[in-house]
């Protein structure tokens, strides 16, 4: 029964750190995507964003 | 997959709001700047602008051919490529660039924070925000200020890798501070906010600008406490939002 219990709170634990490192890759996507991507049209489209927040922008 | 749900819902809102506030920040303080520094940069010398101004795409190249893609990487050269036309959809796409990146920087504050136990609320969330604040947009802008267009630069991928690298010291050096228990964790906490600045961010070859000093001086001031306000509002809108979205789903 213990072990079952340990099983089933570990299941838990790695659960939820999967589910906040999913999240986290997520974020840092977006953030590359809108920040730092060099494609000229997603540059052109967030150049304003880019320079008014200080990212390195061209 | 409840963690999760909870994390993106308390993110894309807290972006969404966080976003338009610094969108319409923006359109008062820094976008009329950075409207003034371009007539600057169309005035001068086309050796000294590598930014495609938004007007001249007919004389700076001839070959729209698969050689444009290498001109890109060259040369920052893409004056054929799309651009928002001026006036509304340039601003249309500067507030949607500032939601999503918004979501997306809310997104990995909710992520690391719930990897140090969740935020418990607003309050909460305003501290992580401030800290944040101070790794994403303090500590780079001391090096590196905020640069308008026309503004000579060093080398993108060496400034963006710079950029990274400040943040990511910056923002160890305060978990080391908030959460080491010890004097040496606190000396080493100290000696990674100040690295990256004794290692020195990229510099031009030559400082020369056709921008004025003033102009560029008050576009880092104001890019600086605009992104304040909008770090306060989103960390104080996560940490609410995602107590909000945890309770709901316990």
């Amino acid at each position: 029964m213990t072990t079952r219990t340990d099983s089933l709170v570990q299941a838990g634990l790695a659960s939820r750190a999967v589910q906040i490192t999913f999240a986290g890759l997520l974020g840092l996507f977006i953030i590359v995507g809108t920040g730092f991507t060099s494609l000229p049209a997603l540059h052109n489209a967030a150049h304003d964003y880019r320079h008014s927040t200080g990212f390195p922008c061209h | 997959m409840a963690i999760f749900r909870a994390l993106v819902f308390a993110a894309a809102i807290s972006g969404l709001l966080a976003g338009l506030l610094l969108a319409v920040m923006q359109q008062t303080a820094t976008v009329p700047l950075i409207l003034k520094a371009e007539t600057y940069e169309e005035a001068a010398p086309p050796a000294v602008h590598d930014h495609a101004s938004h007007d001249h795409a007919a004389q700076d190249h001839s070959d729209p051919g698969p050689a444009g893609a290498g001109q890109v990487a060259a040369g920052h050269d893409h004056a054929d490529e799309w651009t928002p036309a001026e006036g509304m959809e340039r601003l249309l796409y500067t507030a949607l660039a500032n939601v999503v990146g918004a979501a997306g920087f809310a997104l990995l504050l909710l992520a690391v924070s719930e990897a140090a136990g969740g935020l418990s609320g607003w309050r909460d969330g305003l501290a992580w925000g401030l800290a944040a604040f101070a790794a994403v947009a303090l500590a780079p802008s001391i090096s590196l200020p905020p640069e308008l267009p026309a503004m000579p630069a060093a080398d993108l991928l060496a400034r963006q890798a710079w950029w990274v690298g400040t943040v990511v010291a910056t923002g160890a050096g305060i978990a080391l501070l908030v959460y080491g228990r010890s004097l040496p964790l606190a000396a080493l906490a100290v000696g990674l906010i100040v690295l990256p600045h004794l290692v020195g961010a990229p510099q031009p070859a030559s400082h020369d600008s056709p921008v004025p000093h003033a102009l560029a001086q008050s576009f880092a001031v104001t890019v600086v406490v605009t992104s304040f306000v909008f770090w306060a509002v989103l960390g104080a809108l996560a940490g609410f939002l995602r107590q909000h979205f945890t309770r709901r789903a316990a």
